[in-house]
């Protein structure tokens, strides 16, 4: 029994470490004031570049940054679009994902059957941290993992850290509330909206990347089943904090691993038989999402809203 | 020579002209008032000088230098500072953060000695202010007040206040004018921008007057006088009284009583409270006060868009205090109303002429279906009859003149033969010809029977056009006097929250 | 000296002029992106044009695409009305979808007009409702709708998948799940070689026309998205007016998924929509919600969907393609936009002032 919790929360943890590195990249780019609907577009691009490094070079660090350039570089049409052109952001999102979606297959389309070499997945597969990784119950979970689980969470204590200590945190923060306010205090509203789309994008190709390399691993058409989606349901959940997002993301993680786990079975709970199919539990991030919107609107603790001037183009000479 | 020229400056929005070829000088040790209308380009000159809007002539000198502003962080680092008539800060964030936001050196800025530094600005302008608690706790006044920190912590020299006693309360606004007073004595330059010509000679020490986007008058205000400064504002000199005007009669029957009714903001505290007072039909019920007394939640409560939280409103007997809009024609409470900002509340700017007619009537009309033909009649109707400078009804609202528009909006409302007409501030940023035709207009009502409520900013031109004024002080009735032998200075200490109050 | 500045108004020739720019933009570089595939652009756009237009076939193929995109963008389009960012078709669209299946496998024994009367009434319901919920949370409590219209899509897409894995499967059908098809009651009768869903989108478009352009009804949603304050001043119901206008966004949209289900695929699943929904709100927006535009805008995407499908058979380029095309197209005109409201000048006199320097 024990064993088998162990396990589900190492499943959780790795499942929920694409959507956390996406979730924390939307987080800045919402921070800014953009709302890009485009994650699961970039992750897809990213899904498929990592995989594709990954393949040919055989090298798991240039497999994720080539991934996160990927989606690093499709952010900036976005950005373009709606911060240089002022273009809606919601349909500029959607017209992104329509894009990268489609880009990612057809680039993808003779490599189905890849696999990657077993040298590679040595090298980004779990490790066993020695000692530590014998705790009971979390031992696992934490200590005998990939690389990039550490890494995800050292990026978003990082983005947290960024966003609440340093001077750059703040003035990213007045950008996405107070666009005038921050060109009136001398802050560069454009480049601050360019560079966090592009941390977004960047950070939503290496999650793309975290799935076609170490959890599938394989290249899929469909490899990220809506992850994008649910990454963006995270960031409402996670009230715009990249800390919190942590326990989000491996919330999320572990109803995509019971998803997973209980295909077609049914689990005991109290003695009577419930049958939890794997599609029940695909609704309940997006429940739960709405749930918490409700109550942060209800709560109206300014902490926690969205980003004033989330989704509204800034023009100078217009207020 | 002055620290800072303006120097021909032009601009254009679209195809209109905001500013043409303004000349200004600001002073250093000097309070520079910007007097003007609404609309009079005020607000845009200083934008212009703040770096927030690109100007498409002329020049700016800054000690005797030409400067250049790619944004307002170029004008920042010139030394010169605004304060917006709507204070906007970020309201999730704490005061000092506001203030340091885009100052801070290093990736992890240490808040010690800026903390400090800010604790001794906030001392010397005895603002009281924590730089650590949050924006969103503090009163209007606490958020201006941060606004001068913060422009005072970026090390200012210059500073613009955009009408910044329209947001407060007179006891702050005169703590402000004690500490421009300070400001100046340590050599910074003000510009004050008003349309209040207290202000100006309150506290100026040289005024400019702007009318419709040019600089039409500058003296040292020791030189100038109150009609003076008028006349430049307005044009020409204001119509003097009219010849003729009825006592106001007491023993009519009043059409509308408003007894106790108090309306709370949507902070919970009391925006108008316990006010009382009676209109009757045929005369215009002046009402006067500082802007933001409560003359627009009086407006809006009678007028049915707002409820009130207590008191009755009663109108031919009838309590309407809470009866909804759609059904007042049918009860027979016909109350038209002109609102304060046309563009805001009572219009569609987007929409053309003939749409904008049938804005009030369209629930009475029968069937389903949007009459155009008959929404196209009225619009020519009210077109021609008011005057209007239009040729086609199927123009855009917002593509006509403010004097246009407000006639079409007057137009409308009183084709819709109210019973009662409530007007806010009908005249603001329309021209003398404009003016005037309105005044006329509502006069001509008036003689026919038509309750008017007026609520105006000018004490002459409320003493000029109605019959009983009353006044509001911070949401309360202070008196309801009859026009005729009150005196500007009487109406004055009433709005002012002096006198003993009480009806005449 | 760049700068930009707000433009007055644009004709609405120039408007057309500007559009067909980005458009011929949008497919020069397409070409490019088509000749780094390996392939000859010429004879792909050809392709595309004889694989969605060229024979009865293939016309009936892109009609069968036109009608749930335009049905769905003009739901979107009376939200969007009256400022309701509705980014919730494709959940709508299976709501709906999944009232009218519900009737369809319970009565497949009704005459067939009371059948299709009933699934087309409660996909309008569902669709609806599907809806109204956040219209009423924005009103009631004030919550972003943008955000709960997006995650109710998702809800609803994964009750259709869990409805064709689970209770709705047909048992009689071994491997893959699926949910029964319609007996020939619950199917659209064809006419003209298309199923009859043109009909209702004809009746639909005629109907949205009149309503928004003819109506008082139309009239005071117009004031409400327009100036909500006016709205409120004149007295018009705004809350009423809003959650109204909301159902009958969402039931169109449901009303596309009933006859996508009842006319195309004749059962239900979780692919039915084809992520149309989302192409929908940008038919709307690039149509600016006005109906004829959006007509255009549906059949160019119709045009392109079918156009690539058929690349695929007589040429072996990858159906992907399609959306890569559309979606360049779609950049194109999203960003023509920008030179619609704004332009930029280069500002008169700054050649000296930097020449003084």
């Amino acid at each position: 029994m024990i064993q088998d919790i162990a396990l589900f929360l190492q499943t959780a943890i790795i499942m929920g470490t694409p959507l956390l590195l996406a979730t924390v990249g939307e987080i800045l780019t919402e921070k800014a004031g953009h709302i890009n609907l485009g994650v699961e577009g970039m992750m897809m691009i990213g899904a498929v570049t990592g995989f594709l490094v990954g393949f040919a070079t055989n090298d798991p660090l240039l497999a994720a940054l080539a991934a996160g350039m990927s989606g690093f570089l499709s952010s900036q049409i976005f950005a373009f679009l709606t911060v240089s052109l002022k273009a809606n952001q919601l349909v500029a999102g959607f017209v992104l994902t329509i894009f990268l979606t489609g880009l990612a297959n057809l680039i993808g389309s003779n490599y189905g059957n890849a696999t990657l070499s077993s040298e590679f997945t040595q090298k980004i597969g779990a490790v066993a941290v020695p000692g530590l990784s014998r705790i009971p119950l979390i031992g696992p979970a934490l200590f005998h993992q990939s690389i990039i689980v550490y890494l995800g969470i050292f990026i978003a204590v990082s983005a947290w850290v960024y966003l609440n200590k340093t001077r750059f945190g703040l003035s990213l923060k007045v950008v996405g509330e107070n666009p005038s306010f921050a060109d009136d205090a001398g802050i560069p509203v454009a480049v601050y909206q360019y560079v966090h789309i592009g941390i977004g994008g960047f950070l939503s190709g290496m999650a793309g990347a975290c799935l076609t390399l170490v959890i599938v691993p394989r290249w899929q058409e469909t490899v990220t089943a809506g992850m994008g989606w649910i990454a963006i349901a995270l960031v409402i959940f996670a009230t715009w904090n990249p800390s919190r997002a942590i326990f989000g993301a491996y919330l999320f993680g572990a109803l995509k691993g019971l998803a997973f786990k209980f295909q077609g079975t049914s689990i005991e709970i109290g003695g009577a038989s419930l049958s939890l199919p794997s599609q029940i539990l695909d609704l309940f991030p997006y429940i739960i999402t709405i749930a918490v919107l409700i109550a942060i609107t209800l709560g109206k603790r300014r902490e926690n809203q969205p980003p004033r001037w989330l989704g509204k183009a800034y023009f100078r000479e217009e207020r | 020579m002055a620290y800072i020229q303006l120097r021909n400056i032009t601009k254009k929005f679209g195809s209109v002209y905001a500013n043409r070829r303004i000349c200004l000088d600001i002073h250093k040790g000097e309070i520079h008032a910007l007097l003007g209308g609404n609309g009079s380009g005020k607000t845009t000159l200083m934008n212009i000088l703040a770096g927030r809007y690109k100007y498409d002539e002329g020049n700016i000198l800054i000690d005797g230098r030409k400067a250049v502003f790619h944004s307002p962080g170029d004008s920042v680092k010139a030394g010169i500072g605004m304060i917006h008539q709507h204070v906007d800060l970020v309201d999730s964030l704490s005061v000092e953060e506001n203030i340091l936001a885009g100052t801070e050196k290093g990736l992890f800025p240490t808040r010690k000695k800026a903390r400090g530094k800010i604790k001794d600005l906030a001392e010397l302008y005895d603002f009281h202010v924590e730089p650590e608690g949050k924006v969103y706790q503090l009163t209007i006044g606490g958020k201006q007040a941060v606004e001068i920190l913060k422009v005072f912590y970026r090390g200012a020299s210059v500073l613009i206040l955009d009408e910044p006693t329209s947001v407060l309360a007179p006891i702050e606004a005169r703590a402000l004018f004690v500490n421009l007073g300070k400001m100046k004595e340590n050599g910074c330059a003000i510009v004050l921008i008003t349309h209040k010509m207290q202000e100006v000679f309150d506290i100026s020490d040289r005024v400019t007057v702007l009318r419709k986007g040019e600089a039409v008058y500058t003296s040292l205000t020791a030189d100038t006088g109150q009609s003076m400064l008028t006349e430049k504002m307005v044009g020409h000199a204001i119509e003097g009284r009219t010849e003729y005007r009825a006592a106001p009669r007491r023993d009519i029957r009043p059409l509308l009583a408003v007894s106790d009714v108090t309306v709370h903001n949507r902070f919970g505290s009391a925006a108008l409270s316990g006010v009382s007072l009676d209109i009757r039909p045929g005369e215009i019920h002046g009402i006067a006060g500082a802007a933001g007394s409560g003359q627009k939640e009086l407006c809006d409560v009678i007028a049915g868009i707002a409820a009130a939280d207590e008191g009755r409103i009663l109108y031919n007997g009838k309590d309407i205090a809470h009866m909804p809009i759609a059904g007042r024609a049918a009860k027979g409470v016909r109350i038209g109303y002109v609102p304060e900002d046309r563009m805001d509340t009572g219009l569609v700017g987007g929409m053309c002429i003939s749409d904008n007619v049938m804005l009030r009537r369209i629930d009475r009309e029968k069937g389903l279906f949007f009459n155009e033909k008959k929404a196209r009649d009225l619009a020519l109707r009210i077109i021609g009859k008011y005057g209007v400078d239009a040729v086609d009804p199927a123009q855009k609202l917002k593509d006509l003149s403010g004097g246009n528009i407000q006639k079409i909006l007057l137009g409308r409302e009183i084709e819709e033969a109210p019973d009662l007409l409530i007007t806010a501030y009908p005249v603001r940023g329309l021209d003398i010809g404009a003016t005037n035709y309105i005044f006329g207009l509502l006069r001509e009502r008036r003689d026919s029977g038509m309750a008017i409520l007026f609520v105006g900013e000018d004490t002459d031109v409320l003493l000029e056009l109605c019959d009983r004024i009353s006044t509001l002080y911070r949401g309360r009735l202070t008196a309801t006097l009859d026009a005729a032998g009150t005196t500007k200075a009487e109406l004055g200490l009433f709005m002012a929250g002096g006198g003993t109050g009480g009806t005449r | 000296m760049i700068t930009i500045q707000k433009r007055d108004s644009v004709t609405r020739k120039q408007g057309a002029l500007r559009q067909l720019a980005s458009i011929a933009g949008a497919l020069m570089i397409g070409a490019l992106v088509i000749f780094l595939s390996g392939y000859n652009p010429g004879t792909v756009y050809i392709e595309i044009i004889r694989g969605s237009l060229g024979s009865g076939y293939s016309i009936s193929e892109t009609v069968q695409t036109v009608i749930p995109l335009l049905i769905m963008a003009l739901g979107v389009t009376i939200c969007f009305k009256v400022k309701f960012i509705n980014i919730g078709p494709e959940g709508q669209f299976y709501t709906g979808a999944m009232a009218a299946t519900y009737f369809a496998i319970t009565w497949p024994d009704l005459p067939r007009g009371a059948l299709l009367a009933l699934m087309c009434a409660s996909s309008i319901a569902m669709g609806g409702l599907w809806c109204v919920i956040p219209a009423l949370l924005k009103v009631k409590v004030g919550v972003n709708e943008t955000l709960v219209t997006l995650m109710m899509n998702y809800i609803a897409i994964k009750f259709v998948a869990y409805l064709q894995y689970g209770p709705w499967k047909d048992p009689s059908v071994i491997g893959y799940p699926v949910i029964r098809q319609f007996s020939q009651s619950g199917i659209l009768p064809d006419a003209l070689g298309v199923h009859s869903g043109w009909i209702i989108a004809i009746l639909l478009l005629i109907g949205m026309i009149a309503l928004l352009g003819k109506t008082k009804y139309g009239y005071k949603i117009t004031v409400l998205g327009e100036n909500p304050n006016t709205a409120r001043y004149a007295g018009y119901g705004t809350a009423k007016l809003l959650v109204s206008a909301t159902f009958i966004g969402g039931g169109l949209c449901g009303i596309a998924g009933f006859i996508q289900a009842s006319g195309v695929e004749n059962s239900l699943n979780a692919m039915l929509s084809n992520g149309w929904g989302f192409t929908s709100i940008v038919v709307a927006w690039m149509g600016r919600l006005k109906p004829l535009p959006i007509v255009a805008v549906s059949v160019l995407i119709a045009v392109l969907i079918q156009g690539c499908t058929y690349l695929q058979i007589s040429m072996g380029v990858p159906y992907f393609m399609a959306s890569v095309i559309q979606a360049i197209i779609l950049f194109f005109i999203l960003g023509s936009d920008f030179f619609m409201n704004y332009r930029i000048v280069r500002r008169q006199g700054d050649k000296e002032a930097e020449a003084r320097r």
